[in-house]
């Protein structure tokens, strides 16, 4: 049984809202879960000897565009003492972008998430302190959503360039 | 509209509109206050801006505002093929732009797919340039370092030695700082006749101008008072944070993308990583991380000396070499989702690709930039400090503002 077998029964064993989904295309190799699984399974993740993910690298907010009516967000989890990678995917309905956040296992999970917000419109759930971050406070919209518009004047300063 | 026309009208209160303090003024305590770093300020290195919650001299809190240089390099990124993206990727960290290219070339070629028919000469000569732009950027953060707490002679030695790493790089690819040299699937150009030579000149001249600062200002009674055990950040905070590169190796763990990854050709390459020891105090402390740095200077000559053996060895250049010939025509990856990292002179830059498969602009492309990360740990570690150690702990930090903001 190779370790990602074992990481994925681990996961398979903490999903209670649906099913996990394999995705083979992805670079490391993902694991979709429901994102009302995402606590337990993300603190399965870092606490089981098996599994011991200590690092968050990355998370990445995707917009599938108005069509698809979803967003999906992207964990990107690497193990230190094992050398593991893993990604782990949420879908969000793109109407209601709402998730647990994930800042009580990984801390820096903090700004990551604070971006997110800032560049998808995404509301982290329990989220210590979820201010824009890169954008003005008073800026309108969320560029990195696929219909963005954005505000024809800033302060009357065009924005158009 | 005319030059002379007011073109922005100020109304009290804007500032604190557009990027409103996280503490308000009527809820503090009577003996605490709010003091504003920056973002003009030239301890922050460039337009970092620190919210800082005084009681006297004691530092209570630090709220870092950042996204002052934020260019969009994200929506660029999905608006643009992936060849054209390398300029913008170049403006991430603007001191290591070579190491920035490095990592999301390799990239865009394991998404093709082609990443073990680039040739051995092309691998070596992006390691050297990789690594001659490591040791620039590690004269940055030692130099500007030493200088944010007093020590001024050190910086202009390492800015003088700096510009003739800068001056080789500008000979290989026609720009000082921003090179567009590393290419998907090859080199803009090969490397200019009588390169190697100089670059061997270059090591010879460097070595003993090192010994120089470790002298100068590693060894320094004042600057060892002044960083040692002076902002220490824990090793199991670090991991938790996420924290990478220097910062992460000075806090003790022998952990470099270079060794752990082993991509390019860095596992043919012997070198060392080090780490921070607790020396001159605690494991982990701005000195550390500093030495750190110093010590990663020396393991780089070691490995652009090696490449340079290889390159006038059995790599040598033929007439008949081109660098660009394995550059695809269409750069189309199949539908897949991507996460690549690579270690750069701050630590761990990844970049995270979603293709469609159906064109050859990627659908998202997302930087994870190590600068970020490393800075949103100085919350946690600036408390109950001096307001002078602050300006410490920041610069051992090693932030570059266009790579936070991006």
């Amino acid at each position: 049984m190779s370790t990602f077998d074992q990481i994925l029964s681990l996961v398979k064993s903490s999903c209670t809202h649906g099913d996990c989904i394999v995705d083979e295309n992805a670079t490391p190799k993902a694991i979709s879960i429901e994102r009302g699984d995402l606590i337990s399974v993300m603190n399965i993740l870092l606490n089981d000897p098996i599994a011991y993910f200590d690092m968050l690298s990355c998370v990445t907010g995707v917009d599938n565009g108005p069509e698809a009516k979803t967003i999906d967000i992207v964990y990107n989890l690497y193990s230190i003492p094992f050398d593991h990678h893993l990604m782990i995917k949420v879908t969000l309905p793109r109407d209601k972008p709402e998730v647990q956040s994930v800042c009580s296992i990984w801390r820096t999970a903090n700004w990551h998430e604070r971006e997110i917000f800032d560049l998808f419109g995404v509301h982290f759930l329990n989220h210590p302190d979820l201010r824009r971050i890169l954008l003005p406070a008073d800026w309108e919209g969320h560029p990195l959503r696929k219909d963005y518009k954005h505000q024809d004047y800033y302060r009357n300063v065009k924005v158009e360039y | 509209m005319p030059t002379d026309a007011v073109q922005y009208k100020y109304k009290e209160g804007d500032l604190l509109r557009s990027a409103p303090n996280k503490f308000d003024v009527g809820d503090l305590r009577s003996e605490e206050m709010i003091i504003n770093l920056g973002p003009q300020h030239p301890s922050t290195h460039g337009v970092l801006r620190l919210e800082v919650l005084l009681d006297g001299e004691i530092v209570k809190e630090v709220v870092p505002h950042i996204g002052y240089l934020h260019r969009c390099f994200e929506k660029h990124a999905e608006n643009m093929p992936y060849n054209q993206v390398i300029p913008f990727v170049d403006r991430l960290d603007y001191v290591a732009s070579m190491n920035n290219e490095h990592a999301y070339a390799m990239g865009v070629e394991r998404m093709l797919g082609i990443e073990h028919q680039i040739p051995k000469r092309v691998e070596y000569v992006r390691v050297l340039v990789a690594e001659l732009n490591r040791i620039a950027s590690h004269f940055i953060a030692i130099g500007t370092y030493g200088m944010d707490i007093g020590a001024f002679t050190p910086f202009f030695w390492l800015m003088r030695d700096r510009e003739h790493i800068l001056r080789l790089l500008e000979w290989a690819s026609g720009a000082r700082l921003l090179y567009n040299y590393i290419w998907i699937g090859g080199l803009f150009y090969d490397l200019p006749v009588g390169f190697e030579e100089r670059c061997r000149d270059f090591l010879g001249y460097i070595k003993p101008k090192l010994q120089e600062l470790e002298t100068v200002l590693i060894e320094n009674k004042i600057f060892i008072d002044r960083t040692a055990k002076v902002g220490v950040l824990p090793l199991d905070l670090a991991i938790n944070c996420g924290v990478t590169g220097p910062m992460l190796r000075g806090s003790g763990l022998r952990f470099d993308l270079r060794k752990v990854d082993g991509y390019s050709v860095y596992k043919e390459l012997d070198f060392d990583v080090p780490i921070g020891e607790g020396k001159m105090g605690a494991v982990g402390d701005c000195w550390d991380r500093t030495y750190v740095r110093m010590l990663e200077i020396h393991e780089s000559i070691k490995i652009i000396s090696q490449c340079l053996d290889r390159l006038t060895g059995d790599l040598k250049r033929t007439k008949d070499f081109d660098p660009q010939a394995l550059i695809p025509k269409k750069i189309r990856p199949k539908a897949q989702d991507f996460y690549v990292r690579a270690e750069i002179p701050k630590g761990e830059l990844g970049f995270f690709f979603r293709s469609d498969g159906k064109s050859d602009v990627a659908f998202r492309c997302k930087c994870r930039s190590c600068s970020f990360v490393n800075l949103s740990v100085l919350p946690e570690i600036a408390k109950g400090i001096l307001i002078a150690d602050l300006i410490a702990i920041i610069g051992s930090i090693d932030v570059v503002m266009g790579e936070v903001d991006r």
